[in-house]
C-alpha cells in the first residue's frame, strides 16, 4: 500500500470516527438539536442551559472515555501480540482483565469495611490502584512463564486458566460479600463507559495518555521484536528495558480502562488485526496509530449501538456484549487466515 | 578482528569448549564444523554476546565484548540463525530495512541513505526481485537469503551465521556459500558460519574451526585436511573421509 493510500485511509477513518462521535452526541433520551451540540463543542451559546449540561457533562465525557478506552485497549493488544509473537494475544485472553477484576472485586467487597464510600476520590483511586496491581501481577506471571515455556500456545492456555481461576476466586468473594457490594461489582463487570464521572476522568485521562505515550516510545523496539528477541538484541535493542516499558504501558492502559469501564472483551485483540488487514503492513509506525484509531472507532460504534438500542426502547445492553459481538468475528477471520497459511 | 582467549563455554552444566584460544580475521570465510551438540551454536551465540561465557574473554578489535554498548555491538556483529520469520503483512524490503535499526532515530525512520543501503544489500544477496513479496510467502531458500540481506544492511565487519544451509536444497547450498565467500573476500568482512556440509566447507572456506568437545581447533583449510582431525572426527563404521576428493565416502566391502 502506498504512502498516499495509507494517509487517505487514515483520514477516512478519522472522519468516520468524528461522524460517529457527533452522531452519538445527538442521541439520547433528550432530543437536542445539532446546533446546540455544535455550540457546546465550539464554546458558543446554546438554546438552553440544560442542553449544554447534558452534552458537556454526560454525553461528551462518555464519548471521550469510549475513545480513550478503545485506543488504550488496542494499543495494549498490539504490544502484547508483538511481544509474545502471538496473533491471539491480548489483554483479555492473557488474563490481564481478570487480574484487574480480582483487584476490583477485592476492593469493592473490602472497601465498605474500610469506610470508603463509592464515588469519592479515595474509592476511585482504590479501584484504579487495585486494578493496576491485579493486572500487573498477572502480566508479570504470564511474562515469567513465557520465559520458562517457549511454546506460545501453552502460554495462552495458562492465561485462560488463570482467568478461570480468578473467576472462581471472584465467585467466592461474591458469595461472602454484601448484597450492595455484589451489585456494584456485577454492574462493573458488564462494562460501561457512561458511568465514568468527570472526576474519574481526571485520573483516567492522564494515565491513559501516559500509557499511549509509552506505546509510541516503543514503536521501534516493537518493530525489532517482530524478528524475535535474539535478532532484536543483535540489532542493538536493550531487550530488558524495552520489555519493562511495554509492560508498564500495557498495565497502565489495560489496567486503567478495566478499572473504570469494566472488562471490555476482544477490542484489544481484534483491532490490531483490523489495522494490519486494512493498512497491510507490520510496521508499528503505521500500526500503532492505526490500531488506536480503529480502537476508538470500534468503541464509539459500540457506544452508538448501545445508545440506539436504548433510544429505541429495545434494551439497555452492557457495552461488553456489544464489543464481543463486534470483535469475535474479526478473531475468527484471523484464526482461519493463520490456519490456511500453514 | 575477533580474538578468543582461553574461553570456556557450557550448555547448562555440560562443558562444551574448554580453554580455547584463537583469532578470526577480516577477509576470511570461516566454517565452523563439529558433530551435533558439540557447541557450534553456543560458540556463535557467545561471540554475538547472546550467551554467557564461563571463562576467558572474547574481544572485538581489542575490546572485550562485555564493554561494548548494544549499539556498538550491533554495528560490529550481525547474526543470522535458522529461525523462520513468520510475520503477517511484512514485505521482504521491510524486513531488510529493520537491519538498519542500529543507525536509525528513535522512531526507526529511514533516510535516503538508509534506503540506498537496503537496496544495495538486497542486490548483494540477489533478493532485489523479492522486495515487495510478503515474507510468509517466501520459500526457505528465499527467506534465508533475505535474512542475509538484513544482516548486510546492518553494515557490520563481522557476520555470524548458524547453519545457514540447513533447510536448503543442494544447488541453493552451494549458491549461498559462494555468496558468503564473495562477501568475505570482496568487502573484507569476517564471516563465520556453522555447517554440516563438509564438502562445501572444505571447498569454499578459507579456514576451518573444528569443535571436538572440549577442544576447538582452528586451522587454514589445507592444514586442517592435512592434520587428520576431520578424518578422526567423522570416522564411523560405514563412512570414512577421503582426503583426495575431500568428501565422505561409504566404505565398500
Amino acid at each position: 500500500m502506498t504512502r498516499l493510500g495509507r494517509y487517505t485511509l487514515f483520514v477516512t477513518l478519522l472522519i468516520a470516527l468524528l461522524a460517529l462521535a457527533i452522531g452519538d452526541l445527538l442521541l439520547g433520551t433528550t432530543d437536542i438539536p445539532f446546533s446546540d451540540v455544535w455550540a457546546t463543542l465550539t464554546g458558543g451559546t446554546t438554546s438552553s442551559e440544560t442542553n449544554r449540561i447534558i452534552i458537556s457533562e454526560l454525553r461528551l465525557p462518555k464519548i471521550i472515555v469510549a475513545m480513550l478506552a478503545g485506543m488504550a485497549l488496542a494499543a495494549s493488544g498490539l504490544q502484547m501480540q508483538t511481544l509474545f509473537r502471538n496473533p491471539l494475544a491480548g489483554p483479555y485472553v492473557l488474563g490481564i482483565n481478570s487480574g484487574a477484576s480480582l483487584g476490583v472485586a477485592i476492593f469493592t467487597m473490602a472497601a465498605p469495611m474500610l469506610g470508603a464510600t463509592s464515588g469519592t476520590l479515595m474509592a476511585n483511586m482504590g479501584i484504579t490502584g487495585m486494578a493496576w496491581i491485579g493486572s500487573a501481577l498477572i502480566l508479570l506471571l504470564v511474562m515469567f512463564l513465557s520465559r520458562k515455556i517457549r511454546n506460545i500456545n501453552v502460554i495462552l492456555i495458562i492465561g485462560m486458566m488463570l482467568g478461570s481461576a480468578i473467576s472462581a476466586i471472584v465467585g467466592i468473594l461474591q458469595y461472602i460479600g454484601t448484597e450492595e457490594s455484589l451489585k456494584a461489582f456485577v454492574v462493573w463487570t458488564m462494562g460501561s463507559v457512561s458511568t465514568v464521572t468527570t472526576e474519574q476522568l481526571t485520573i483516567l485521562l492522564p494515565t491513559v495518555l501516559v500509557g499511549l505515550l509509552l506505546a509510541i516510545v516503543v514503536i521501534k523496539p516493537l518493530n525489532m521484536l517482530l524478528l524475535g528477541e535474539s535478532y532484536a538484541r543483535t540489532m542493538g535493542l536493550r531487550v530488558a528495558r524495552s520489555r519493562a516499558i511495554i509492560f508498564l504501558s500495557t498495565t497502565l492502559l489495560a489496567g486503567t480502562v478495566t478499572a473504570f469501564c469494566g472488562p471490555i472483551g476482544f477490542i484489544g485483540l481484534a483491532m490490531p488485526h483490523l489495522a494490519r488487514m486494512t493498512f497491510r503492513t507490520s510496521d508499528h509506525r503505521v500500526l500503532m496509530p492505526a490500531s488506536m484509531l480503529w480502537g476508538a472507532l470500534a468503541m464509539v460504534l459500540c457506544c452508538l449501538v448501545c445508545d440506539l438500542l436504548a433510544y429505541g426502547g429495545i434494551a439497555t445492553f452492557p457495552i461488553n456484549a456489544v464489543s464481543s459481538l463486534l470483535g469475535i468475528p474479526v478473531i475468527i477471520v484471523v484464526i482461519f487466515r493463520n490456519r490456511n497459511r500453514k | 578482528m575477533i580474538k578468543l582467549s582461553d574461553i570456556t563455554l557450557a550448555f547448562g552444566h555440560r562443558e562444551l569448549i574448554a580453554h580455547a584460544s584463537t583469532e578470526f580475521t577480516r577477509g576470511n570465510l570461516i566454517a565452523l564444523l563439529g558433530r551435533n551438540g558439540t557447541g557450534k551454536s553456543t560458540l556463535l551465540r557467545a561471540i554475538a554476546a547472546l550467551g554467557s561465557v564461563q571463562g576467558g574473554t572474547i574481544e572485538i578489535d581489542g575490546r572485550p565484548i562485555g564493554t561494548l554498548s548494544p549499539t556498538e555491538l550491533a554495528r560490529n556483529i550481525a547474526f543470522v540463525n535458522t529461525e523462520r520469520i513468520e510475520v503477517e503483512a511484512m514485505t521482504a524490503y521491510e524486513l531488510v530495512a529493520i537491519g538498519r535499526s542500529p543507525y536509525t532515530d528513535w522512531m526507526g525512520r529511514l533516510t535516503d541513505d538508509d534506503h540506498a543501503i537496503v537496496e544495495e544489500s538486497m542486490r548483494m544477496a540477489s533478493v532485489e526481485s523479492l522486495a515487495n513479496r510478503k515474507v510468509d510467502t517466501l520459500s526457505d531458500g528465499e527467506c534465508q537469503r533475505v535474512m542475509i540481506a538484513r544482516a548486510l544492511a546492518q553494515q557490520t565487519p563481522i557476520i555470524l551465521l548458524d547453519e545457514p544451509t540447513a533447510f536448503l536444497d543442494l544447488p541453493n547450498r552451494y549458491e549461498l556459500c559462494t555468496l558468503l565467500a564473495t562477501l568475505a573476500h570482496t568487502s573484507n568482512r569476517c564471516i563465520i558460519f556453522s555447517t554440516h556440509e563438509l564438502d562445501i566447507a572444505l571447498t569454499l572456506a578459507d579456514s576451518i574451526a573444528l569443535v571436538d568437545t572440549p577442544h576447538l581447533t582452528h586451522l587454514p583449510t589445507e592444514d586442517m585436511i592435512a592434520s587428520g582431525n576431520i578424518e578422526r572426527l567423522f570416522l564411523g563404521n560405514n563412512v570414512h573421509f577421503d582426503t583426495k576428493s575431500r568428501s565422505i565416502r561409504f566404505k565398500r566391502e
